[in-house]
């Protein structure tokens, strides 16, 4: 497919990490490495220390061209914060960031599992078989690039709200400063001194 | 982006705010800069260093709004800056960032009839003090009294006053009030070292750089802080005086002080505006009504809406310098977008088979963007640019005719399988949108709370992707219960998508209904990205549902929702309800 148009066929890497102990500590990280390789499609299990870590993202690299992986399944943390990460791990592998797929074995389960060695492992193992199936079906993607006007509306003339246009000012870009009252300076114009200097508001 | 310019009836550009207007102005308001310690006239300029410098009227002040009735003002005024026919102006700007600073509210004290502030002339809040002891406020900075302008001897501060009362729902700290009040015990100090000065507290929240160094002088001072705040304030019709009762919890004593004065340290509260900025960029609020950041520490300033940012108190309550500092980080978040340049789109995008269209025109109807362009006649195409990946369309179509790019139906349906591959009578499957229940689930995760291990959470950009299909291959697959979760209705990410999960759902619970399956077996709930605590509460109750459905329950399921062997297309009432 995508790293491999020659090959029509569907090759998994899952890639389980530890995050330390804050997933190996409530979950049978390798027990659901193990678990991992019985999937349907999956050509390799690699356990990674610390996944999102280089030594982890080059593991994948190194795992992607060494068995053709056309797909990729990390088991680590939320999507919603090392997504990015991943996807790019694997663009710079050669692959379309989109094969790229995430088991939530962190914040989804050890972490609210702690002390559940048998339960959590087996939520994790789920969690896995989850992402590997749609990462068989998932496709190549491209993305869509929209130009960003060079404008920012800053909505309050308070003292935040000030400093932000001002500071955006200062780096050259046009700002719209939006205030309700017929001034700027907010609450903090009504303050006589402020601490901790003790000096004036205005 | 509309931006309505409200009338000022003055020109400011012409305007030397000289002040003839104001003198010949016969109406007298309330000065609201001055906590209405003071007047104001109709035309006025709000405080003297305002900016823009100058007047403006206020046209609903002005005598019976009808100012030719008057006109004394634009009689007097030599730059002749003074409009009567002003109008408000429509102003349109295309913008790339938007960042968000709309502060805060000052606590209304009212409700805590023990302090009496409605009642007792002498009792003031810290907002009033302000005005009181500042040089340009109404007495020109002489500290005195409301009752009888008597300069006080005797002044108590009530710290928390709207702050970590759970009772009154403002559960939170509100970070300021304290270090606001040691600052007011150094300027009585200052102004006045014979005034004796009480604080009473339930802790001194003095944390920041040079603060304890504050707190101290203040002790010094004179200063003296009493752990227990008063259970009320009674006051001597005579002289004015007010007597508080108090708990000192340092001692265990029950004192009494009288009081010349008493401040009420007010709180703050989330802004008046905040739901009408939230409804029109889709952001999220913490529980405690302030806005919702997009990761507590990793993104602190940014929207969970691409391309929004915030700054300063609308976001959490904060003091001056950690607002500048967080308007600097925002500044900078906001311009790494701007010069960018441009920005890509996620690859979520709905796409259209044309072949495969049966041109109903529901898609259209659904999509919150309105990215769907159909014709009678014609089969719909979808307006990619404008596509935010929602699915609703997707989920809405009968025929299989739109794919939703990344999360296709084959992908979903694939994940549902995989869950309940081997014992699914132990599990509970659980559809979460990204934005917010999801996240919410996260937050669970990120705050360490416990709940059980039987859910198998699977993740869409939106609850209104999850089309019948999926839910009811679920229960075919055996799921005990099922959980769709989404934004609140109001914070939905994609406008007001989650109104089509509301109907799906409801089309669902009839169709489980007529099939002998317990809706109660399929749940909606809805979770923000804030709510840790209720999708860990939301878990334990899907658990106890899981609980009650028996083996034979769940082999009848997979029997009465077996699908027919052939799909035919729905009846053209249903494909008109679906789309009102």
């Amino acid at each position: 497919m995508a790293s491999n148009p020659k090959d029509d066929e569907i090759r998994v890497g899952v890639f389980v990490c530890d995050c330390g102990l804050n997933i190996a500590g409530a979950v049978d990280c390798g027990a659901v490495a193990e678990y991992a390789e019985t999937l349907p499609d999956v050509a390799c299990v690699v356990r990674n220390k610390y996944t999102c870590a280089d030594p982890g993202q080059n593991e994948i690299k190194d795992a992607i061209r060494q068995h053709r992986l056309n797909r990729v399944v990390v088991a680590s943390c939320t999507p919603r914060q090392h997504e990015p990460t991943f996807r790019q791990c694997v663009r710079e592998a050669g692959m379309n960031p989109y094969l790229m797929e995430m088991a939530n074995l962190r914040e989804h389960c050890s972490w609210v599992h702690p002390g559940e060695w048998e339960a959590a492992t087996g939520k994790a193992k789920d969690l896995v078989a989850s992402a590997v199936a749609r990462a068989r079906l998932l496709q190549p993607q491209e993305e869509l690039s929209v130009p960003v006007t060079k404008r920012a509306l800053v909505i309050g003339g308070g003292v935040a709200g000030i400093e932000a246009a001002l500071e955006l000012g200062d780096a050259g870009h046009q700002v719209v400063l939006v205030e309700k009252q017929p001034s700027i300076g907010g609450i903090m114009a009504q303050l006589d001194k402020t601490y901790p200097t003790m000096d004036c508001s205005i | 982006m509309k931006i309505r310019k409200k009338a000022r009836y003055v020109d400011p550009g012409l305007c030397n705010a000289c002040e003839e207007c104001a003198k010949v102005c016969p109406v007298v308001k309330p000065d609201e800069f001055q906590m209405g310690l003071s007047s104001r006239k109709a035309i006025y300029i709000p405080f003297p260093q305002a900016v823009p410098c100058s007047y403006i009227l206020n046209m609903d002040d002005c005598l019976g709004n009808n100012p030719i009735a008057c006109g004394k003002c634009a009689d007097v005024c030599e730059k002749k800056a003074i409009d009567y026919d002003d109008q408000d102006e429509i102003i349109e700007r295309e913008v790339g960032a938007i960042i968000v600073a709309i502060g805060m509210d000052v606590y209304d004290p009212t409700e805590m009839d023990e302090y009496g502030y409605t009642r007792f002339e002498n009792v003031i809040t810290s907002m009033e003090f302000e005005r009181l002891i500042c040089a340009g406020g109404p007495t020109a900075g002489h500290f005195v009294r409301p009752s009888d302008h008597e300069r006080p001897k005797r002044i108590g501060f009530i710290q928390c006053v709207g702050s970590r009362n759970p009772k009154i729902g403002r559960p939170y700290c509100s970070n300021i009030c304290c270090m606001n009040t040691v600052k007011d015990t150094l300027l009585l100090a200052d102004h006045y070292p014979d005034t004796d000065n009480y604080v009473f507290y339930q802790d001194i929240r003095a944390f920041g750089k040079s603060f304890e160094d504050m707190f101290q002088r203040s002790k010094e001072a004179g200063t003296k802080f009493i752990r227990g705040l008063p259970g009320d304030i009674e006051e001597d019709p005579e002289t004015r005086k007010l007597t508080i009762t108090v708990e000192n919890t340092t001692s265990g004593r029950l004192e009494r002080h009288e009081l010349d004065m008493v401040v009420l340290s007010v709180g703050v509260v989330p802004p008046k505006d905040r739901d009408k900025v939230s409804g029109l960029l889709t952001l999220s609020k913490t529980s405690d009504g302030f806005f919702m950041e997009s990761h507590p520490k990793l993104k602190p300033v940014d929207a969970p809406t691409r391309g929004v940012f915030f700054a300063g108190f609308c976001e959490a309550p904060k003091d001056i310098k950690d607002s500048v500092c967080q308007a600097g980080a925002t500044a900078s978040r906001a311009g790494a977008l701007l010069n960018a340049g441009e920005i890509s789109v996620e690859a979520i995008t709905s796409r259209i088979d044309e072949e495969a269209c049966t041109q109903c025109g529901l898609c259209a109807a659904v999509c919150p963007y309105g990215a769907i362009i159909w014709r009678k006649g014609e089969p719909a195409v979808v307006v990619e640019a404008a596509c935010a990946g929602c699915g609703a369309c997707g989920a809405t179509c009968q025929f299989g005719a739109i794919t939703m790019r990344h999360f296709t139906d084959e992908q979903l349906i694939a994940q549902v399988r995989a869950v309940l591959a081997e014992n699914p009578q132990d599990k509970v499957f659980v559809f979460a949108c990204n934005w917010c229940s999801y996240a919410g689930g996260d937050m669970a995760g990120i705050s360490r709370m416990q709940y059980p291990t039987t859910n198998r959470v699977i993740r869409t950009m939106c609850s209104a992707r999850v089309s019948e299909e999926m839910v009811l291959e679920a229960f075919r697959c055996g799921a005990p219960a099922v959980l769709v979760s989404g934004c609140h209705y109001a914070d939905c990410h994609y406008i007001n998508a989650n109104r089509q999960t509301v109907k799906r759902m409801q089309r669902l619970w009839n169709k489980l209904d007529k099939a002998g399956v317990r809706p109660e077996r399929l749940q909606l709930e809805w979770i923000s990205a804030a709510e840790g605590q209720k999708f860990a509460k939301v878990m334990r109750q899907m658990e106890e549902i899981r609980e009650t459905v028996t083996m034979e329950e769940i082999e009848h399921t997979k029997q009465a929702l077996k699908p027919k062997p052939k799909k035919k297309a729905p009846k053209s009432k249903e494909a008109a309800a679906a789309a009102s």
